[in-house]
């Protein structure tokens, strides 16, 4: 056997042979690579003309000065992140320390964390639910979830303020039975927009968190349970840590688009009540000062990612962690 | 106490599903399962294997009937609250936990002391002789390696009763040959009372103190691989246990506590088993490997030889209907004592074949 696949091939041929192996292979590892960058390239495409070149303008602009009448005038400036945290007095032209920037963007820190953690508590139980149904009733509980994104937001935020607002459908129903002889003040207040981006964002929560649970493979829970796992625990252990990938999507899924909520804060929050969507919206529109809303829109973007990059790290040190 | 039974079932009715599909999953099973006994549940795929082991472990409630553990009912009682452990089909170790935390869940849940529990998880590891690997994830671990774990996991706790559900299944047949003479040697030492789920019979026959014989939801015969295997009650039991010819046969009277038969062929035997009313027909079993051939004889013709090894399977046909099947060990060249065509004789020793109930 041996002999016989030895023998009669000189040694001169073999290099040969292989140096063509080689070169085929040479070729292939080419082709595959233009194949995938000629996929890759529609999206890269567009990422690049839609997205990049805006954020580079955005970066830009935030270091010119404001013109008077919108847009910008050539020069450079570093104005627009002055005034994010200083207040330039209109007597003595001093610069001072002053808050009412940072306390937009704390409002909306603290409000899109909230609506978060409560899309988080409402949203675990009832994609748990949908996923503990049979097989052929779930895809009618995700319709049911999908529903009201066949409204437009704008709808169903106005439909929102008849609800909540003094003469609304809640206050009605409190001074009809007489738990209170006034109304109850809750439109535009924080509360109120609070409500409105959990009311939003539920849907984004319980998809992903469908999808992980669904995938579930209950056989761990049994198995918890014979080692003697309680409910309580079995969740905690178990369900939960499994569920991460969907809690962890759902969270970046409510906590990105809330925190720069723009419609929401408008209508329910009544223009007092300001979130960093709106301040944005409001230095391209009647306060006139381009490079500060770029600012503002370049920390917000900042804001949201150091969270993400402290996110990563942590999970993995503790999953080194939990090696070691 | 010593009296009651490890583990009890009795008149255990299970059923999945609603009436035009429904499913009996369990018709009316009643076993006894005593301590430190290596009991296992044999039978085809879907024969309620998996859910008689369920009920006992509370992951399933039966429709009537009841569970004891040690004489104590425990129907009522869910999973965390029985003292009895599972070794899955499917191993189900956590797969976001290291395989010593894996081992040390049922520990934590149950509250035990850090110093004990670290203790614990270092002597299972040395008694699956996995050390050196406490920090791996399942995923990272061979089939062998993981049913391991899964082993040590459930005997950490020191249960009362190891439920184990096809363990060996999942392994290649080299490796499963070593962990039945493992698991056997491991319930010795341990005195733990396993309950041992497979649709191997030689598996069963080899390992097992007592066998329950399962088909469609019943237990067809209880008892030990001897039982079993030479004396099965009925026609499936002698099927699914090894290999058996099924023989119409024609019960001339008793004889010695035997019951004399006749065969087609014209061969006659002595069987074992409740005597019928004379001239009955009848169901014979018999294993092929209980036959003696004989040259030259003329109760039938070599129509097949089939060299096994050890062995030689021949065909022997006794009439245009019957064939029978006989294994006959080779000589010591390792040739075949038999040729295609040749006519030979047969004899049954006394009370090698069975009368089956049908
Ligand atoms: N959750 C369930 N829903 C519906 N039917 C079920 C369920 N669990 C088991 N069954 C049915 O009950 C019967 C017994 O199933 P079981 O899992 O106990 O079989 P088994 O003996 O363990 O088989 P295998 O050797 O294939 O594991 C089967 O017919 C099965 O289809
Ligand atoms: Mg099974």
């Amino acid at each position: 056997m041996t002999e016989a696949a030895l023998s009669p091939m000189p040694a001169e041929s073999l290099a040969a042979t292989a140096d063509r192996v080689a070169s085929a292979r040479a070729r292939m590892h080419r082709r595959f690579l233009e194949i995938r960058w000629g996929l890759a390239g529609p999206a890269l495409l567009v990422i690049g003309v839609f997205g990049i070149v805006p954020l580079l303008i955005i970066l830009v602009y935030s270091f010119l000065k404001a013109g008077s009448y919108g847009g910008v005038e050539w020069g450079f400036s570093t104005a627009a992140y002055v005034q994010f945290l200083f207040e330039r007095d209109i007597f003595d032209e001093q610069l001072r320390f002053a808050t009412d920037y940072l306390q937009i963007f704390a409002r909306s820190i603290l409000l899109a964390l909230g609506a978060t953690v409560f899309c988080l508590v409402i949203g675990f139980p009832t994609a748990y639910f949908m996923a503990t149904r049979p097989a052929s009733s779930r895809n009618l509980w995700v319709f049911l979830i999908t529903l009201p994104f066949w409204t437009n937001l704008l709808i169903r935020t106005y439909s929102m303020m008849l609800i909540i607002r003094d003469e609304g459908l809640i206050n009605d129903f409190l001074l009809w039975t007489g738990l209170t002889g006034r109304p109850i003040v809750i439109l535009y207040t924080d509360f109120a927009i609070g409500l409105g981006l959990l009311y939003s964002f539920l849907p984004f929560m319980v998809l992903p968190l469908y999808a992980s649970l669904e995938k579930l493979d209950f056989r761990f829970v049994e198995a918890a349970f014979d080692l003697y796992a309680t409910r309580g625990r079995v969740l905690r252990r178990i369900i939960i840590p499994l569920a991460k990938p969907g809690i962890v999507a759902g969270c970046l899924l409510v906590f990105i688009p809330a925190i720069g909520a723009f419609i929401t804060p408008l209508m329910l929050g009544g223009g007092k009540q300001m979130m960093i969507g709106n301040l944005i919206a409001l230095q391209f529109g009647s306060s006139r000062n381009w490079p500060f809303g770029s600012a503002a829109s370049l920390i917000l973007m900042a804001l949201v990612m150091i969270a993400l990059i402290i996110y990563v790290r942590s999970s993995a040190d503790r999953s080194k962690a939990s090696h070691g | 106490m010593a009296e009651s039974a490890a583990v009890e079932a009795r008149s255990v009715t299970k059923t999945f599903g609603v009436a035009p599909d429904l499913v009996r999953a369990l018709d009316d099973v009643s076993v006894a399962i005593e301590e430190n006994e290596f009991f296992t549940l044999l039978g085809p795929s879907g024969c309620g294997k998996t859910t008689l082991l369920r009920l006992i472990a509370g992951l399933e409630l039966p429709n009537s009937g009841d569970i004891l553990l040690a004489g104590r009912s425990v129907v009522h009682l869910p999973p965390h609250e029985r003292p009895v452990n599972t070794v899955f089909q499917s191993y189900a170790l956590f797969p976001h936990m290291s395989v010593a935390q894996n081992i040390a869940f049922g520990l934590e849940m149950r509250g035990l002391a850090r110093d004990e529990i670290a203790r614990t998880v270092g002597e299972m590891l040395t008694l699956v002789k996995m050390q050196g690997l406490d920090a791996r994830r399942p995923g990272q671990l061979s089939g062998g390696q993981q049913q391991r774990v899964a082993l040590a996991r459930a005997l950490a706790n020191h249960p009362k009763v190891l439920l184990l559900d096809e363990p060996l299944s999942a392994l290649d047949l080299k490796l499963r040959q070593g962990m039945r003479g493992e698991l056997k040697s491991l319930q010795r030492r341990t005195g733990i009372t396993f309950v041992f789920v497979t649709h191997d019979q030689e598996e069963a026959l080899t390992m097992s103190d007592r066998i329950a014989v399962m088909d469609r939801g019943r237990v067809q015969q209880l008892g030990t691989p001897l039982d079993i295997y030479e004396r099965p009650v009925n026609k499936f039991v002698a099927d699914f246990i090894g290999d058996t010819n099924f023989l119409e046969a024609t019960a001339l009277g008793e004889e010695g506590g035997f019951v004399r038969c006749r065969c087609a062929g014209g061969f006659e035997l002595l069987v074992g088993g409740i005597p019928p009313a004379p001239g009955a027909t009848v169901t014979v079993a018999l294993r092929p490997e209980k036959i003696v051939l004989h040259p030259g004889g003329a109760h039938g013709t070599v129509t097949q030889a089939v060299y096994v090894g050890t062995d030689t399977n021949y065909v022997v046909q006794l009439s245009v209907k019957t064939d029978l099947g006989v294994r006959v060990q080779n000589a010591v060249d390792g040739r075949a004592r038999f040729a295609v065509g040749e006519h030979v004789g047969i004899e049954v020793p006394p009370g090698a074949a069975r009368l089956l109930k049908d």
